[in-house]
């Protein structure tokens, strides 16, 4: 027992925290590197993550691949197709105010949930954790699902995998150095539009790999992505708009907390990102981890 | 004469509406080191941004190494071999000094290596791994100028080097100058301090509101003294 809850009950909904928090996490990362750089809330991130956990079904339907593949394939289309969309219609937009960003992301949203929703109606569709993750682990004090280990697991290793390429790599620098004065950095000979066509689909592929990853979590359904994403964009927010290292913590944290009020006080279990963020946004405008505090 | 490395006629820019450039002509030959002098607000730097293609707006003809500069794409001029150093040195926060020193591609053999930078600034190797912004004013110019070295670029575009420094790192910038112009760097300086820029320029041009209005050798500078002193105020 704990503060008179059942022991189990509790380790179980911070773990369901803990999972919410490994894809807030995730969608959040991705949303910062592409805020970061091209200076545009990229409103089509949940139904990127919805793209993505489709194309993992729809391997399995069409052509009978299986997750493993999948875990690779659905971020590589996510990403691809999320690079021709910079390439031919936003990146006409960069020198425009970032509104007509914000607008244009938000549209393709709408028309990426309605393709799908016209096609697959709003009922989820079931995909299968692999045979290799089924079943579960008794870690003596709680019942772990195995696939919810694993998702918590590469959720920590991506986010890990994504901080380090930005911070020790030479292309890291450049993107960092990009995020700051994207004109010396072109005027150095670096070919800047490139470089931002990479960052959106490195972004996109992201929220593809968040979306196979909670296929088989959640089901593959077309509104899956906006329902998540409008708490991602708390995190964000909470985090600090642009911080990498800001999204991925509140990520975790704010799953948790989630989790927790789950316990302590189910009916706040929906609200209490948004009761943070706007305590956040009083306190620090700029968020936890936001420059210009 | 050999023909100029970098050529501008007739070089016309606006910032928005307001046209900061009426038609500038200037060259500036290979190993050669020359000085735009001028008030604050007459253009300088609006010269150095256009040949860089950082203001787009512009019309005329720029040349560099007989190649067109005015239809190149901003990132393929540091590839045809020219360095920008900008006024406002341009360090980056979240890049440390390695990495703000690493950045600029290499665009041409004949760079400098990072041991033969670290011997012409000894202070940047010793904080090889601060933040970039975090060093003094004068080692932040250092590490501005120091980047560019590295890539084999012919010529650099410096942007008043000097500004807001110390008199001993003046000194120590001019000394670095003496030796890159020594090595057959081609420079092209915009400076308010010509009693700094004596030192080191082979020919001035004085610019007043958006144009060229005089040009002469270092030789000549003493019998100009007094033009200058009305022009540039000192």
């Amino acid at each position: 027992m704990i503060f008179g809850i059942p022991l189990q009950a509790f380790l179980g909904q911070l773990l369901v925290g803990l999972i919410n928090g490994s894809f807030y996490a995730m969608l959040s990362l991705g949303l910062a590197v592409i805020f970061g750089m091209l200076k545009i809330i990229n409103f089509a991130h949940g139904a990127q993550y919805m793209f993505g956990a489709f194309v993992g079904f729809l391997l399995l339907q069409w052509l009978n691949i299986g997750y493993w593949p999948a875990l690779v394939l659905a971020p590589l289309v996510v990403g691809v197709v999320g690079m021709v969309v910079e390439r031919t219609m936003l990146s006409r937009l960069y020198s425009l105010d970032p509104l007509y960003g914000l607008l244009f992301t938000f549209g393709l949203a709408l028309v990426i949930e309605g393709v799908f929703r016209y096609c697959y109606g709003v009922s989820g569709q079931p995909y299968a954790a692999p045979d290799a993750l089924s079943g579960g682990t008794n870690l003596g004090f709680m019942f772990l699902p195995n696939y919810r280990g694993w998702v918590v697991v590469s959720s920590l290793v991506v986010c890990l995998g994504t901080w380090l390429a930005i911070e020790k790599t030479k292309l890291g620098a450049y993107l960092r150095a990009a995020t700051e004065n994207p004109k010396l950095v072109q005027a150095f000979g670096v070919n800047v539009p490139v470089l931002l066509t990479l960052t959106y689909g490195l972004g996109s592929a992201l929220a593809g790999l968040a979306g196979i990853l909670a296929a088989p979590v959640y089901q593959v359904s077309p509104l899956m992505g906006s329902d998540l994403i409008i708490v991602v964009f708390a995190v964000v927010v909470v985090g600090g708009m642009g911080s990498i290292l800001g999204a991925v913590i509140t990520g975790y944290v704010l799953g948790l907390a989630e989790g927790l009020t789950k316990v302590f006080y189910p009916e706040a279990s929906n609200i209490v990102v948004f009761v943070i963020m706007a305590i956040v946004l009083l306190v620090r405008p700029a968020g936890l981890f936001g420059k210009d505090a | 004469m050999s023909e100029p490395l970098l050529a501008l006629r007739g070089l016309n820019a606006w910032y928005g509406e307001g046209h900061a450039l009426h038609g500038v002509d200037l060259d500036v030959f290979p190993g050669e080191t020359v000085t735009l002098l001028g008030r604050n607000g007459v253009g300088k730097t609006t010269t150095l941004r256009a040949i860089m293609g950082l203001i787009r707006k512009r019309t005329g003809t720029t040349t560099f190494g007989g190649r067109d500069l005015m239809h190149m794409p901003l990132h393929h001029v540091a590839r045809a071999g020219l360095g920008f150093v900008p006024e406002e040195r341009g360090i980056f926060s979240t890049l440390s000094v390695d990495e703000n020193l690493n950045l600029p591609p290499v665009v041409a053999p004949g760079g400098m290596s990072l041991d033969e930078i670290f011997t012409l600034f000894p202070n940047l190797k010793t904080r090889r791994n601060s933040q970039g912004t975090k060093l003094s004013g004068g080692e932040q110019q250092m590490l501005a100028m120091a980047r560019m070295l590295r890539t084999g670029v012919k010529m650099l575009l410096l942007d008043e080097p000097t500004e807001g420094l110390a008199p001993v790192i003046v000194q120590r910038i001019g000394e670095v100058l003496a030796e890159l112009k020594a090595r057959g760097m081609t420079i092209l300086l915009v400076e308010q301090n010509f009693r700094f820029a004596r030192r080191i320029a082979d020919r001035f041009y004085l610019m007043e509101h958006g144009k060229i209005t005089a040009s002469f050798p270092v030789g000549e500078l003493d019998q100009r003294m007094a033009l200058l002193g009305e022009v540039l105020g000192v």
